[in-house]
């Protein structure tokens, strides 16, 4: 797919002290950079490289990313909710692009 | 009329041997790995733990996507916490597969991802905790077609 | 079924039992079932079916391959559906239309529309698949040029359209104009070909359940299609499927989008007929 699109799978409210579970997505070729094309030049690599998952600006948790995960990288992680507020989560690719989703969060 | 003859069979079977006697990618050696390892830990010794569990199929279909969930059983405060897990698999061309950095504000020490197997092999994890302590365990994972490469 | 392959396979010679061995995994009975479907298993719906029982690929995947379809959030074919669903309501071509100012809603407009296909085309004078509708919608009535087969935008629109008609049951015409190219495409199906010398048959209608190699058989059903598979990273069409067996057993695989691969696309959609629309399914 041209540009990456990263879907996000979290719950719109939690009560408080609960654990939740946040799934992530993101449609990206994960280009390893240890295939060769049919003229037997490598295909260089091409990767997102790393996620952060932001709760009201502070991480709550980061991945560093090697061309072994699969393409249209999965992402699943826990949080625990202390207060309202908002998610934000980040996927840098290679190539510089950065890609961000937001997402709120109600306690109660 | 249904019956494949033995002709047939061996004709495929010799026609997917083929395939994976396709020059493959260099796998990592061990030392690579251990040296991965010893990175990650700054020398210090990793060893053997029940607390860090990794939960890989025993046979993946496909190596191009191979679930993987890692748990840590140990508390998550500000004081006492599972900063980080490395994830390697020994016998991809490049060991490393990612490093999970975590937060008090995890509150459980778990995630999950898919991951690319190149051939059968161990996976690796090992946890780093914030009292400094390093926690390891190994998984096997057979695979019958690999992923990378075409 | 499983006993009657056993016995066939034993009677063959020691290459053929190392190749064909029954099922390593425990695909099995499944107890979960892929999200928005009620059933991997029905009974055939005429006296003439050559399969006992019609079973979705669903059934032979490993556990893990079966999770990965249990919710449409694991599912990243799901990445291809929402991208479909965006273009449903893109304005492109010179009428400066989308497909929604004709269609409307689509899990209304489309809520069959994928369990019947290929179907007649009047105007054409022969059937279309899905995707040859969506190009014929593009061309003669948004005037807007066609999508390459294989494409991003045909697969995500496929998957769209198709999973509006998830759980429905597989439906598709075989008498009237389409009992030609039904023959037809039975006719290909079992017509051994390639240098293995072998049909669709061979492998999807004795064997199926049966190990070979590092694949399960199924019955190669085509209700999961587009199907997003590990071995192509990302979502593919029936007929890029096709091509795939025919390369296995080394012969010249027709053209996706050919009338030969149009024929054997309504025989095995007859294949699978009452079988629910997983589509988008997700395969090894
Ligand atoms: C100007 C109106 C118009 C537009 C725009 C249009 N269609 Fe259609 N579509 C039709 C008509 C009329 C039919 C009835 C069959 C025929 O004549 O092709 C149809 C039939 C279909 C069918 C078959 C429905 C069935 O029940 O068998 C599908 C699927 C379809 N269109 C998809 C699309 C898609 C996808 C787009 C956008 C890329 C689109 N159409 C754009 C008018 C339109
Ligand atoms: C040498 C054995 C062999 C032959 C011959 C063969 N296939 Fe397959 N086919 C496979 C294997 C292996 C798979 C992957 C496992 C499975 O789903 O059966 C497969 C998968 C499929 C699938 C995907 C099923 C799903 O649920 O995703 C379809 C559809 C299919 N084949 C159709 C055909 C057609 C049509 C032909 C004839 C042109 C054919 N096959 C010939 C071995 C074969």
């Amino acid at each position: 797919m041209a540009k990456s699109k990263p879907r996000v799978k979290a719950p719109k409210s939690a009560s408080k002290g609960e654990v939740i579970t946040i799934k992530t997505l993101i449609s990206h070729k994960m280009e390893s950079g240890q295939r060769k094309d049919k003229q037997g030049n490598v295909i260089p690599r091409s990767i997102i490289n790393h996620f952060t998952a932001k709760f009201n600006g502070e991480v709550v948790f980061e991945v560093d990313i090697e061309p072994a995960i699969s393409a249209n990288p999965y992402l699943q992680f826990k949080m625990r909710v202390d207060e309202p507020g908002e998610f934000e989560f980040i996927w840098n690719d290679d190539d510089g692009s950065v890609y961000t989703k937001k997402q709120k969060l109600k306690v109660g | 009329m249904k019956e494949m003859s033995r002709r047939q069979a061996l004709a495929l079977g010799s026609g997917l041997v083929a395939i994976t006697l396709l020059p493959l990618p260099a796998t990592a050696s061990i030392e690579e790995v251990n040296e991965d390892i010893k990175k990650f830990t700054g020398g210090a010794e990793a060893a053997e733990s029940a607390i860090i569990k990794l939960e890989v199929p025993e046979i993946a279909e496909n190596g191009n996507t191979v679930p993987l969930s890692v748990s840590v059983d140990s508390p998550m405060t500000a004081d006492n916490y599972v900063k980080r897990v490395i994830l390697l698999a020994e016998k991809n061309p490049n060991p490393g597969v990612a490093t999970f950095h975590f937060t008090a504000r995890s509150g459980v020490a778990e995630a999950s991802t898919r991951m690319r197997l190149a051939t059968t092999q161990n996976v690796v994890a090992v946890a780093e905790l914030s009292d400094g302590s390093f926690h390891m365990t190994k998984s096997t994972v057979k695979v019958t077609i690999g992923g990378c490469g075409g | 079924m499983e006993l009657k392959n056993k016995a066939t396979v034993s009677a063959l010679g020691v290459a053929f039992a190392a190749l064909l061995v029954p099922g390593l995994l425990a695909g099995g009975e499944a107890l979960a079932l892929p999200e928005g479907i009620e059933t991997v298993k029905v009974a055939p719906t005429s006296k003439d079916h050559p399969l006992d029982e019609i079973l979705s690929g669903w059934h032979f995947r490993s556990p893990e391959t079966q999770a990965l379809q249990e919710d449409d959030f694991e599912n990243p074919a799901f990445l291809w559906v929402e991208q479909g669903e965006e273009l449903w309501s893109t304005v492109e071509g010179a009428a400066n239309k989308s497909c929604s100012s004709c269609h409307d809603d689509a899990s209304e407009t489309m809520a069959t529309a994928g369990a019947n296909m290929p179907k007649w085309n009047e105007a054409l004078g022969k059937p279309v698949n899905l995707e040859q509708q969506i190009n014929h919608c593009r061309t003669e009535r948004m005037e807007a040029d066609a999508w390459k087969w294989e494409s991003t935008q045909l697969l995500a629109m496929t998957a769209y359209v198709r999973n509006q008609s998830r759980g429905e049951p597989v439906a598709v015409q075989t008498d009237g104009p389409m009992k030609p190219w039904f023959e037809k495409g039975k006719d290909i199906y079992y017509t051994r070909v390639g240098q293995l010398d072998m049909a669709c048959s061979s492998c999807h209608e004795g064997y199926y359940g049966q190990q070979i190699r590092a694949d399960r058989l199924s019955q190669g059903q085509t209700n999961g299609f587009p199907t997003y598979r590990f071995k192509w990273q990302k979502i593919g069409s029936l007929h890029r499927r096709f091509k795939g067996c025919m390369k296995n057993i080394r012969a010249t695989p027709y053209k996706v989008g050919s009338d030969e691969f149009l024929a054997l696309e309504l025989y095995t959609a007859w294949r699978g007929q009452g079988l629910p629309v997983e589509a988008p399914a997700v395969r090894q």
